[in-house]
């Protein structure tokens, strides 16, 4: 619609002399009293006055005189000069001081009937309120009343503010209004048409807004079509038959000559076009059809749009996301990737940026594409900008794949070496899990976590430590290679934890390798086991070290007892540190001395090497009971700590539980079928002698089920803190015939006074080993009883030596003890097999 | 659709504040504040896009002013660097090279001007001329202000 304005213009207004004529008598003496106060000062000069304040101090003071002012002057109700007080008042808002004193007088202005001060009206209020506050909802009536005004810039106002900050309920009572003037030919106000959640209301009108020449609306139309299909997947199916219309006006858009009117740098109305690529991206997302319709009009796009300014590059962004998304084909694909590659490549930031971000969104799906670019992507890790090259390093790693592993890592370890402190950890990460997955050999694994550790050793995650243990522990040839450079690493510099814990676990399982100089991947080194144990006992005094640390290489000393020959040093040691003040060092090196003195013949067994883990599925739930020795794994892995001192902490847990009622089936064994309820099991010797029950002797001692160990000495060891209660119970001997003695020694486990820790010691007086030893209990109903697996199940000949086992008594009714044993071996070829009833308990152990 | 347009000095002075959503002044002043420390702390040659909470920032600076502009993730960012500049071009055309000063002194035209070129955080219209016009007409009406209206209407 083409009209020509006509305005009639009158004398410029002076406000306050006019404004004396309007008046009728009585408010004439008013106005002439307000003349004589001085008016209020306009807003340039405030703000000049402002500006020129040196101090916080001085802008506070003179903004607080001048609010005072602007206050008497609001209770007043000084219409002449209300505009311009408001107008101060949003300026100071600006400046962060508080005006909702001003809200009300924003209302006043709206309703005024002078455009000046509807629009300072206006403004304040979407300024000063917003949909939250109830004061909004007085302004209904007057956007009502404006919405219906003759003069289109009042209702464009009104809309507009309308579309600021009007709530559900402004916007329900107003939509009728706003239905209205859609359906105007009034361009101008068509264009401010806002949404809220009335969608029916206006699914008719917006049919024919897509066939508008006018570019405002159209733009906005797009809008309105693009927030309904966003906000009701149902509108989708009914909008996508609009799609050729769609194509069709973005086709003019390109292929339209120039048009002043909406050109930027020689592209016609850029904005207009990424809205349409947008809806339509959002149309043909799921849906066949209509992304075929798209395809010509996407590749038309893609190829034709200039590149050398922002702008076409804002349009090919937005075309490459289109195509990503819709169902497009191949060739089309290919072309947006290509287009992203051209981008890696530009001299202006923003578009190397937005590149990458888009590729990052689109390698899962489009690999081998992206792949190409793999180059341009590594270098970008060298650019300067901080989000470039968190970016490129994401995308990186989405690239490594099992051909590129080798030269990926070089750049990546480069990267590490140089980046921020904010990337390391990530970074760390990144390559701990691209090295597990692609990895090329075991030794350029071990080589490339040693690079890490060494240049990032600090940031590396706590959680990756018990992972790159349990990755060395699996790769059996290169144990000696491994230890050694640790040992190497640690010599230069203790102060990175991760790389501190792993090197002490190593040294601590395999230094005897280190010590013999077996390597065979690169010249061994000469290292003595004292330097070796100064490394580590360094370790423990260095300020550097972590409590965790600490725990680590205590550990790995007592560890190295058993492949190390000079045992006084590593007593002497563990020993010290039975009275340190942390207490977790303090337990782990009393139990350590325990060990030393009276389970020695255990320590072997105790601290041989570990087996192969298998990878636990997830890092979680701890599984203490097991029914068979195999259980191992599953049970290091919870703990992040080193597996010895596993079974203590275990043997905690299960002295807890076994300060319940139910002896928990805690023993391990090679009759993986018979989980040993001791308790019910056994009873069964009273009447039925069959083997059932007890723990399986032989192979118990075997070495894969070094746990059935642990746990006893875990077990065993408790008692040591009862030790002074201990000793008040008097040894003795249950079992005197044919040359085998048994003897019972007592402990009572300190939680529970109710249990009796009962040890036997047998020992064999004849000139022959008794062999296939088993020693077998029961006890009366009342009692709960448990036996744990024997040191052995051979008895020297001649006292030479002694089979102990641990039977622990549960005597809740702290009954008189009595049981019944049975023993059978295998003495100079025949079997020997024995009942006898033991009545001579003293009675401490059951009282 | 876009969040919040922000203008502030080099000093971190707030120019104008334009927010498309609702928030409490608490909120507000706290992502002026962190806004600014942002932006201002930024290399003078690294990217224009920041990311923050859920939402990227666009950013340009010209000449003494920056400006900010919050935009939800999916949009696109090399358009709303154009956002950008064609205000300050809107800008640029009714104030004849546009400055600070005039964007301080006459905040309340930079804000008519804003809400003319964008409504409810999208683009209202893409023609420079159109906004211009429309400016000028609202304007005379300004000045034309008394008891009595006038018709006016849009030059086609």
């Amino acid at each position: 619609m083409i009209n020509f304005g006509s305005v009639r213009r009158r004398e410029p207004v002076r406000a306050s002399f006019t404004n004396l004529w309007d008046i009728d008598d009585s408010s004439y003496f008013l106005a002439s009293l307000r003349l004589r106060m001085p008016a209020p000062i306009r807003l340039r000069e405030l703000i000049r006055t402002i500006r020129t304040a040196r101090t916080q101090a001085e802008e506070r003071e003179m903004i607080q005189k001048e609010c005072a002012a602007i206050r008497s002057s609001f209770r007043e109700e000084d219409n002449t000069y209300r505009c311009r007080n408001v107008a101060k008042l949003l300026y100071m808002h600006m400046l962060g001081y508080p005006a909702h004193f001003g809200q009300l007088e924003c209302l006043k202005l709206i309703a005024s009937q002078k455009f000046t001060d509807k629009r300072i009206g206006y403004l304040g209020a979407m300024l000063l309120l917003d949909e939250r506050q109830d004061v909004h909802l007085l302004m209904t009536n007057c956007i009502k009343n404006d919405l219906n005004h003759s003069t289109q810039y009042v209702q464009g106002l009104a809309l507009c503010t309308l579309g600021c900050m009007g709530s559900s309920e402004m916007c329900r009572d107003l939509a009728g209004e706003v239905e209205k003037l859609l359906k105007t030919s009034n361009s101008y106000l068509r264009k401010k048409k806002k949404v809220p959640e009335l969608m029916e209301m206006f699914l008719p009108a917006t049919k024919n807004l897509l066939s508008e020449k006018n570019h405002g609306v159209l733009h906005t139309s797009v809008v309105l079509l693009t927030e309904m299909c966003e906000r009701s997947p149902d509108m989708l199916a009914h909008f996508r038959k609009l799609v050729p219309q769609l194509v069709r006006i973005l086709k003019n858009l390109i292929m339209s000559g120039y048009s002043p009117e909406h050109d930027v740098s020689g592209i016609s109305d850029p904005f207009l076009q990424v809205r349409i690529l947008r809806l339509l991206r959002i149309l043909g997302k799921s849906d066949d059809d209509s992304s075929e319709a798209m395809n010509d009009i996407l590749a038309q796009v893609a190829t034709n749009t200039e590149t050398s300014k922002n702008v076409g590059n804002a349009i090919l962004y937005e075309t490459v996301l289109t195509i990503m998304d819709i169902k497009s084909e191949s060739g089309l694909r290919v072309l947006a990737i290509n287009i992203l590659g051209r981008f890696l490549l530009n001299n202006d930031k923003n578009i190397r940026y937005v590149a990458l971000t888009s590729l990052l969104k689109t390698v899962q799906t489009d690999h081998n594409a992206v792949q190409r670019h793999r180059s341009t992507i590594v270098d970008c890790l060298k650019d300067l900008d901080v989000s470039i090259k968190r970016r490129a390093m994401e995308l990186s790693f989405a690239l490594v794949n099992g051909n590129n592993i080798r030269g990926m890592m070089k750049e990546l370890l480069y990267f590490l070496d140089s980046c921020d402190p904010e990337f390391k950890a990530d970074c760390a990460s990144g390559v701990f899990l691209a090295a597990e997955k692609y990895a090329p050999s075991k030794r350029w694994h071990i080589d490339t976590i040693m690079r890490v550790l060494t240049t990032a050793g600090s940031y590396v995650r706590d959680d990756s430590v018990p992972n790159l243990i349990q990755l060395i522990t699996n790769s059996v040839d290169m144990h000696a290679y491994t230890v050694q450079r640790l040992y190497k690493a640690l010599l230069d510099d203790i102060s990175q934890q991760p790389l501190v814990q792993v090197a002490s676990w190593c040294i601590g399982e395999y230094g005897d390798l280190l010590v013999s100089g077996q390597c065979e991947e690169e010249e061994p080194i000469q290292v003595t086991e004292d330097e070796v144990l100064d490394v580590l006992e360094g370790l423990l005094v260095s300020n550097l070290s972590t409590p965790v640390t600490r725990g680590y290489s205590l550990t790995a000393i007592m560890k190295l007892s058993t492949r190390f020959s000079g045992v006084n040093r590593i007593k002497k040691v563990v020993s010290i540190y039975g009275s340190s003040i942390d207490v977790e060092l303090q337990q782990r090196a009393v139990e350590y001395n325990a060990l030393f003195k009276k389970y020695d013949h255990m320590r072997p067994a105790l601290l041989e090497r570990m087996p192969i883990m298998e990878k636990s599925a997830s890092n979680g739930p701890t599984e203490i009971v097991q029914t068979n020795g195999e259980t191992e794994p599953s049970v290091v892995e919870p703990k992040h700590l080193p597996p010895v001192t596993q079974p203590v902490n275990q043997a905690n847990d299960l002295l807890d539980l076994l300060g319940g009622n139910d002896v928990v089936p805690v023993i391990q064994n090679t009759m993986p079928t018979k989980p040993a309820s001791a308790g019910g099991e056994l009873l069964d010797l009273l009447g039925d002698l069959s083997l059932s029950g007890g723990p399986a002797p032989a192979p118990a001692s075997s070495v894969p089920t070094s746990q059935p160990s642990f746990l006893m000495d875990g077990l065993s060891s408790q008692p040591l803190f009862n030790d002074i209660a201990a000793a008040a119970i008097p040894p003795m001997t249950a079992y005197n015939k044919n040359g085998l003695k048994i003897d019972f020694t007592f402990e009572r486990a300190n939680p529970n006074p109710n249990i009796a820790v009962i040890t036997i010691h047998a020992s064999n007086s004849t000139e022959a080993d008794m062999t296939d030893f088993v020693f077998q209990a029961a006890v009366p109903k009342t009692f709960q009883l448990q036996l744990l697996s024997p040191s052995s199940n051979v008895v020297p000949a001649l006292n030479q030596g002694t089979v102990t086992q641990v039977i622990r008594v549960l005597n809740p009714q702290k009954q008189q003890l009595r049981m019944r044993i049975k023993l059978t071996y295998t003495l100079k070829g025949s079997p020997v097999q024995d009942l006898a009833e033991v009545n001579n308990f003293p009675p401490q152990s059951w009282q | 659709m876009m969040r919040f347009l922000l203008l502030f000095s080099r000093q971190g002075k707030l120019r104008l504040q334009k927010w498309f959503t609702p928030m409490s002044e608490r909120e507000k002043k706290k992502i002026i504040r962190d806004m600014t420390t942002m932006v201002l702390a930024r290399q003078p040659r690294s990217c224009n896009f920041l990311h923050w909470k859920d939402l990227k920032i666009i950013y340009k600076r010209y000449a003494s002013l920056f400006f900010c502009l919050a935009i939800e993730n999916q949009e696109n960012e090399l358009i709303a660097l154009e956002v950008i500049h064609r205000y300050v071009e809107l800008l640029d055309k009714y104030f004849g090279n546009v400055c600070e000063l005039d964007i301080i002194f006459n905040f309340e035209k930079a804000y008519f001007i804003l809400d003319e070129f964008l409504m409810g955080g999208e683009i209202q219209e893409t023609s420079k001329q159109m906004v211009n016009r429309s400016i000028e007409a609202s304007d005379m009406l300004q000045e034309d202000d008394s008891s009595e209206w006038f018709e006016v209407e849009l030059f086609g």
